[in-house]
């Protein structure tokens, strides 16, 4: 066996030791086991998942050799939950696998505190009563819940959970924290301590550009009353001031300040999103908080005092144009600044774990800093409920959807993936799914449509003929690419739930395989 | 009908989107027995790398009813593949991908034939990639893709008004992926921007100015580049350094410690060292399932019209959220790559080595060691040996002889370019006129030789 490391070195340069660490503790679990399902669990299988356990009743049919991988002629007429389980643990032998011969739709009605073992249950290709029922499980169980579906070119994935906390949100794009405009005392002395004018041309090009524009900040500053560039003009005008001080074309530190005056710009203090999770009620901590709520609630009192409207500073910079020795200088002093906000913050958190009965040292000082260098980024998701979305889905969004030309082959899939429910509740078969009457079929599965956006409270609204028309031919019929697709959304997905890094999708995800104009659906 | 569908398929569920009539479908779409039967017996398709993307794609095709396919991939595989690269075990590292790929497949999918190809994309000869009705790439350079992008464009004509011949078209479809993010897109030559058309969507990588690296490193990975750049061809003079050699990469970690501690740099790491050195891209199976799967689906729908088909670029981006969005972008008229061909006039004197030469200053193509065909017919190759030899003598003859005494013709000629500082085999499509020459000829209805 090689070292685990090395097998997993591709994803650990993504979700790190930590990601991969609680990947190998979750527990998943999946319902049925078709190529969605399958596919779904070969991807986490890979990246080395604790355990799966595969749900499914259903033997191995011929037909499953046309879409399913982990199946084959030798597996005909027997169980298919066995089968995909022995060709998944031939992929990592580090992953504990293990399968029930059982129907989800049994299990769930018999049996609901069997799901509360897991961390996390995949759930494909169930109906819609299946769907409402296993969600008020996993909701009491606190187990996640991620259905996905795949029926001939369309299909969803779908998270239900009442709330997921994200640290590690990584987002591709984030303004650094340079605090160019709001420099605390240290920063002002290391830039006061350099000279701009300095006569060495090497010197010159080497000085970094967040020191020319602390200072060139601090000048301008001086000289406007205490306020920094607003308007138009007083950017430009900055930006020339800083051009004025090169003394060659040829100066990148310059260049680089120029690029960045933006970031003198900007406002102070915190962003929308931030504010927002502070306002949240969870913010108000009791003895039933979770870690992440506590260290929201440290992190609310911080930026009220210590912070001066600020959060803790992140304590890293980009690379920059500098000279060796300025640059270590410069990572130091917001290094050394960042220690002492987590400091701050871990003394407030204490105090608050205290107060609220909790033992004081229960949050570790990793988790602290990591919460610090994050703390900016945080995220917080919370899903409707599947009964509430399928009773009262939001209406102006739905009716937004209806009438966008963007959304309208989505919501249509959307309206029609669950009419196929009903219309198999009421006819046994799913619309199409067996040749002949093709034509019934389509004006029962129009009639069914019509009548359930009406019961949405969309009367009067109505699908395309020829969208109607696909979804008979579809047939209910589950192909391999389809279902690899939305297996490979579900299990990016689990990923991002389990690690808690990065951002898990909100609403439902409709796919769209005639023309990859697939949307996310808020209702 | 009836009769069929009782009987139990392995097609059951394509059954539905092949045999069926649809109201969004693709123009070219026969719904029936044969159009499935057809897929099966006739459409052959190759799919380029049998890595991340190449291992789901073979296996995504093979369960989308293709039957021929063959894969074409020059490394073997390693232990870092096998968290994505689901055909692979751990006693399979060090055999060559696409053989162990091919047989997997095959084990599990029935009926299904895949030729493997353990060579560089740049050995097989440009006719071996005409006997695909599509090609699926699944690469993670973008030099391999230029170079498959040309070979498929080269077999494009134009007819006489400079419109694409549609009996000429090879279709391909592209994949990419790196970590959370992907692209998924579809190249029809003539019709659609070719990946050159496009070329800006990859942008060239970054790379450190030397004298940051030799005077003022500030971060690990410029430690790195300085061990790996410069300090490297200091200490071993003529030895060239591996990056599949752990010695080497130890070697290199180890300077690039000591200079980190020389100048208070934190953070050098080995597995930074690596991830700097080799440039790699970090890569999950999730994605790479994603990317494949929709490509697969690209594949079928362009090659039964059974839907429509993406138009012509899909993003999918998972790391804020989910994120997919189809961009359509147009063909760049004057593509080197894509286009009817550069225009060369030439006198009738002109040799075939005096041709080479002048390829060499042409502002267009700055091709050097060009190789030379006209219509299938090697004119001059500049390797193997044995090619080189035959074709020497004809160096010194007129090139309007050698292409039969047409007053215009097509020719391809492939050889080295320089690229951002880096050496690239290109392929180049050359409409050639000599001067003076009453042209009545078409080129077009002239035969191949």
């Amino acid at each position: 066996m090689a070292e685990p490391k090395t097998k997993y070195d591709r994803q650990l340069r993504i979700w790190g030791e930590q990601g991969q660490a609680a990947l190998e503790k979750a527990s998943i679990c999946l319902l049925n086991c078709g190529p969605t399902g399958s596919e779904t669990l070969k991807n986490l299988v890979l990246g080395g998942v604790g355990s799966i356990t595969v749900i499914d009743g259903s033997k191995v049919e011929v037909g499953d050799l046309g879409n399913n991988f982990m199946v084959d002629e030798s597996s005909v007429g027997q169980s298919k939950a066995q089968c995909v389980c022995s060709f998944l643990q031939e992929l990592n032998d580090a992953v504990k696998a293990k399968f029930i011969e059982e129907y989800p739709e049994a299990l769930i009605e018999t049996n609901p505190s069997f799901f509360s073992q897991f961390t996390l249950v995949v759930a494909t290709q169930l109906g819609e009563d299946s769907m409402v029922k296993l969600d008020t499980i996993c909701r009491q169980a606190n187990v996640m819940l991620i259905f996905a579906r795949s029926y001939g070119l369309t299909g969803f994935v779908r998270i239900s959970l009442k709330e997921h906390t994200v640290v590690e949100s990584k987002p591709d794009h984030f303004l650094d924290d340079l605090r160019l405009n709001n420099p605390w005392p240290e920063l002002k002395r290391f830039a006061e301590s350099i000279d701009l004018d300095v006569q060495d041309p090497v010197v010159h090009k080497h000085t970094p550009y967040v020191v020319i524009l602390v200072k060139v900040a601090e000048q301008w500053a001086k000289s406007h009353g205490g306020s920094l560039p607003s308007t138009r003009d007083e950017k430009k005008e900055f930006k020339d001031l800083l051009k004025a001080r090169m003394i060659s074309m040829d100066e990148d530190n310059y260049k680089e300040a120029i690029e960045a005056s933006f970031k003198v710009f900007a406002r102070r203090g915190i962003g929308p999103d931030l504010q927002q999770i502070l306002n949240d009620s969870s913010a108000e901590v009791d003895s039933n908080s979770s870690d992440f709520w506590v260290m929201v609630a440290a992190l609310k009192e911080f930026i009220a005092n210590e912070g001066g409207g600020e959060a803790p500073l992140e304590g890293s910079i980009p690379d920059m144009t500098s000279s060796t020795e300025l640059y270590v200088n410069l990572q130091n002093i917001y290094q050394a600044k960042a220690e002492a906000d987590v400091l701050v913050i871990e003394q407030r958190v204490r105090n608050i774990l205290k107060k609220i009965g909790k033992d004081p040292n229960s949050i570790s000082q990793t988790t602290l800093k990591g919460f610090c260098r994050n703390a900016r980024k945080l995220k917080v998701c919370r899903y409707r409920s599947i009964e509430d979305e399928f009773n009262s889905p939001i209406l102006p969004e739905l009716q937004k959807y209806l009438t966008d030309e963007d959304y309208s082959v989505a919501v249509g899939f959307y309206i029609l993936l669950r009419a196929v429910d009903r219309f198999a509740a009421n006819y046994n078969s799913f619309p199409g799914q067996f040749d002949g009457g093709m034509d019934e079929e389509i004006s029962r599965l129009k009639t069914t449509a019509v009548g359930l956006l009406s019961d949405l409270g969309c009367n009067g609204l109505t699908l395309t003929e020829d969208l109607i028309n696909e979804m008979c031919r579809f047939g209910a019929s589950e192909l391999h690419a389809v279902a690899a697709f939305i297996g490979g959304i579900a299990s990016q997905e689990v990923i991002k739930l389990i690690t808690s890094q990065f951002l898990p999708m909100s609403g439902t995800f409709i796919f769209s395989g005639i023309d990859h104009k697939s949307q996310l659906l808020s209702l | 009908m009836a009769d069929a569908e009782a009987q139990p398929s392995q097609s059951r569920d394509l059954d539905k989107l092949l045999l069926r009539p649809g109201h969004l479908v693709g123009a070219n779409f026969e719904p029936g027995q044969d159009l499935r039967d057809d897929l099966a017996q006739y459409a052959k398709v190759l799919v380029v790398g049998a890595g991340g993307l190449g291992c789901e794609l073979l296996k995504d095709l093979a369960l989308s009813g293709f039957k021929n396919l063959e894969v074409i991939d020059m490394d073997r595989i390693e232990v870092t593949n096998l968290n994505r690269q689901f055909l692979f075990r751990l006693e399979d590292v060090g055999k060559p991908k696409a053989e162990v790929a091919a047989k997997r497949v095959m084990e599990r999918v029935s009926g299904v034939s895949i030729k493997p190809h353990y060579c560089r994309i740049e050995d097989k000869e440009i006719d071996f990639y005409s006997d695909f009705n599509i090609i699926v790439l699944g690469l993670d350079s973008i030099e391999a893709r230029s170079y498959i992008n040309s070979v498929a464009c080269s077999f494009l004509e134009y007819d006489s008004d400079d419109n694409p011949r549609e009996e000429t078209f090879k279709p391909m479809v592209d994949g990419g992926t790196e970590g959370f993010k992907g692209h998924a897109r579809v190249i029809v030559p003539g019709v659609t921007p070719c990946f050159e058309c496009t070329i800006w969507l990859f942008p060239p990588q970054v790379k450190f100015p030397l004298c940051t690296l030799a005077e003022t490193p500030r971060t690990a990975a410029h430690c790195i580049e300085y061990a790996h750049l410069i300090k490297w061809d200091e200490v071993h003079s003529g030895k060239s350094f591996d990056p599949d050699d752990p010695k080497h990469m130890k070697w290199v970690y180890d300077e690039a410690v000591k200079r980190a501690e020389l100048f208070g740099i934190p953070g050098v790491t080995y597995s930074l060292t690596q991830g700097v050195v080799k440039n790699i891209i970090p890569a999950i199976a999730s994605t790479n399932a994603i990317i494949s799967a929709a490509c697969a689906l690209e594949t079928l729908k362009i090659t039964s019209g059974c839907s429509k088909t993406l138009s012509n670029y899909l993003t999918y981006n998972g790391v804020e959220g989910l994120h997919t969005k189809v961009t359509e972008f147009v063909r760049d008229k004057d593509c080197l790559v894509c286009g009817p061909g550069v225009l060369i006039e030439l006198e009738t004197s002109v040799t075939l080595q005096k041709f080479i030469d002048l390829l060499e200053e042409h502002p267009k193509l700055l091709l050097s060691k060009a190789s030379v065909t006209h219509q299938g017919n090697n004119l001059y190759m500049q390797a193997p040996p044995v090619l080189e030899e035959m074709t020497r003598s004809n160096l010194s003859l007129p090139l309007f002889e050698l292409m039969g005494k047409t007053a215009k013709s097509a020719l391809h000629v492939t050889g080295t370019t320089t690229k951002n500082d880096k050496k690239t085999s290109v392929l180049r499509k050359l409409r050639v006129v000599f001067k003076g020459v009453d042209g009545v000829t078409d080129m077009d209805t002239a035969g191949g030789a």
